[in-house]
């Protein structure tokens, strides 16, 4: 993602809750000198786009905050990458020689590392062995990003002890979290309300916008973001889209980042809206944050009906545009709506469908649902939100 | 002439704790209610407000909504939405009552209780953090003000966890009141106002209506 502009906390007070801003403030004075530091094993991706901002924010606050990125050879990328499969229920081999690999990258990176603070935050599998290395001086804590409950046992049993060496472990979601020995604590993830995914859009930026990516206008927008796997439903969403399109003339559009080699479902999205002008399958090209923006207002109802998914935090990002959401069951968006006030949960296609008609039959539901899912998100899903979670968890850990 | 002692906002900081208790249906439920600490009672009632849409849902606590909207048994929700923090008196109480509720419920029941169509009941707790908001008043106009800028988790820690968790008589703001401005009747109005009704947000505007009216009546 190309960096955002260089953003300070004061300017968040235009989209906060009333009082936030100032308490944020008042919070870090009080954890003034602080030292937290971050450490991760990318410096891209969407957790790194979130580490740039939380730098930044924390350090005008006064907790004087770094991030570190863990490094390892050509083979060690291929070992995360298996074991963040692993971890996320794809059965994998894991040998113990990549499981060495990952204890002596840890040992390796904390020689090289400045880990010298009040409060260590390892994000995600890879550099977890770092704390096998940790002094007694630093509260250590493990961020853990990922689904664990499904994780590959064989795996898993040998992580277990090493994640039970942190003095705690933070999650996105309960269920998400594995039995541990250790304090677990949960942090919603969140959005950031100026970024250029969710910033304020002229109409006349956001017609050029759509203009390029030749959605026309004319008819109500159902819109579904997401990778085009089948475990996202992009076919479910067609068939959706078919039952409402006999009461109302409506456009659907799919939009998704380019799908990884094998396994994906594009083909059949594209067959299976090869005879529709009104289905519009658009594959998103890099760092797509102002197209999502533009496709978000434009939508009249977004729809997320993954069979199975992470916390799925679009389905903020569309409430935070004002739209109502009907979504699965699945991962975290069903935490993140409150249903039949800023949207519906539904299980099956013709749910869906019948929650769309429901919807587009009484317009005046849509402004009701979009404005009570805004004001959902301003409360529970912005960055400020988030902020005030880690500064909890310094003030509680280091106390 | 002795000098009022000013009322100091504080906010706090919420660290939610998952805890290694869960449940799937009203029997589990009461097995863990009577296991977890006092704390995750407190979570799942009281401090619920704290992440209470704008618009309230149906029921009051995590308990009913969960056994009403997961569960499905709509009876035995509407009975733990029944079980009122503002009266109980304190959360051991809290804690009999819900339990008292569910086991009377499965006594009536004659079945195996229903389990959890979706999402498993998972019992948290919450650490707060307390932190001075910056403001400070010494008399009415300056706590009305005070009161309509301050964070709303200030609204959250000195009505709620004054009251239910600290022990703090009627809540910190009539305590004030009552005590530092000796307005023994704006303190009764103050500390009437039901916690549980409404979101924070709500609770704030009807503590500025009171003071409002309060204010007004003086300069009448």
């Amino acid at each position: 993602m190309a960096p955002g502009p260089l953003l300070k906390l004061d300017d968040y007070r235009q989209v906060a809750p009333r009082g936030t801003v100032d308490f944020l403030m008042r919070s870090g004075e009080r954890l003034r000198g602080k030292r937290f530091v971050h450490v991760s094993a990318s410096r891209y991706g969407a957790l790194a786009d979130w580490l740039n901002r939380v730098v930044t924010l924390l350090s005008d606050l006064g907790v004087e905050t770094t991030w570190e990125i863990a490094i390892g050879t050509a083979d060690f990328d291929q070992v995360s990458r298996a074991i963040g499969k692993a971890l996320a229920g794809t059965e994998q081999v894991i040998t113990e020689g990549m499981l060495a690999r990952l204890r002596e990258t840890g040992a390796d990176n904390a020689r090289r590392l400045r880990l010298d603070a009040d409060l260590v935050m390892v994000h995600d599998a890879p550099p977890v062995g770092l704390v096998e290395q940790r002094g007694e001086a630093s509260r250590w804590v493990w961020a853990c990003h990922q689904d664990l409950s499904s994780a590959q046992p064989q795996l898993w049993n040998a992580l277990r002890p090493v994640v039970q060496r942190y003095d705690a472990a933070v999650f996105t979601l309960a269920r998400f979290a594995a039995p541990l020995s250790i304090p677990r604590f949960i942090v919603y993830p969140a959005i950031d309300p100026l970024s250029e995914r969710n910033r304020e859009m002229t109409r006349s930026e956001q017609a050029l916008v759509m203009d390029r990516l030749r959605i026309p206008r004319d008819k109500p927008i159902l819109l579904q973001v997401g990778p085009f796997e089948r475990q996202h439903d992009p076919v479910g969403v067609i068939n959706a889209y078919r039952l409402v399109k006999r009461h109302h003339d409506v456009r659907l559009v799919l939009a998704g980042p380019p799908p990884a080699p094998g396994g994906d479902a594009l083909g059949d999205v594209q067959e299976a809206a090869s005879h529709d002008p009104d289905i519009a399958v658009i594959v998103l090209p890099p760092d797509p944050q102002i197209e999502l923006n533009a496709l978000e207002r434009a939508a009249t109802i977004a729809i997320q009906k993954p069979l199975k998914a992470d916390f799925t935090i679009e389905v903020a990002t569309a409430m935070w545009k004002g739209k109502p959401v009907i979504g699965t069951i699945a991962g975290g968006i069903p935490f993140q709506m409150v249903a039949n006030v800023t949207g519906y949960t539904v299980e099956t296609v013709e749910g869906a469908a019948f929650r769309i008609r429901h919807l587009l039959s009484n317009p005046e539901l849509i402004g009701r649902m979009g404005a009570a899912g805004r004001e959902h998100v301003r409360r529970n899903f912005l960055v400020t939100r988030r902020l005030s979670d880690y500064l909890a968890l310094i003030a509680h850990l280091t106390r | 002439m002795s000098e009022t002692q000013p009322f100091v906002f504080l906010g706090c900081l919420e660290l939610n704790e998952l805890l290694p208790h869960e449940a799937h249906d009203a029997r589990e439920l009461l097995e863990q209610l009577e296991r977890v600490p006092i704390e995750s009672v407190f979570c799942h009632t009281s401090a619920s407000l704290l992440h209470r849409p704008v618009l309230a849902e149906a029921y009051p606590n995590d308990f009913s909504l969960w056994v009403g909207t997961e569960v499905r048994d709509v009876r035995l929700a509407e009975r733990l939405a029944a079980v009122d923090p503002f009266h109980a008196g304190s959360m051991e109480r809290v804690r009999e009552e819900l339990i008292a509720t569910i086991s009377d419920h499965l006594q009536h029941l004659g079945t195996a209780p229903p389990r959890s169509q979706g999402k498993r009941f998972r019992f948290f707790q919450v650490h707060l953090v307390p932190v001075p908001t910056g403001h400070q008043a010494r008399t009415l106009v300056e706590f009305r003000d005070a009161l309509a800028e301050v964070d709303v988790s200030a609204l959250f820690y000195h009505t709620i966890e004054a009251r239910y968790r600290a022990g703090r008589g009627r809540g910190d703001f009539a305590e004030w009141v009552g005590g530092a401005l000796g307005r023994a009747d704006l303190a009764d109005r103050l500390a009437h106002i039901d916690p549980h009704a409404g979101s924070l947000e709500r609770i704030r505007d009807r503590h500025l209506s009171v003071l409002g009216d309060a204010i007004s009546g003086e300069a009448a």
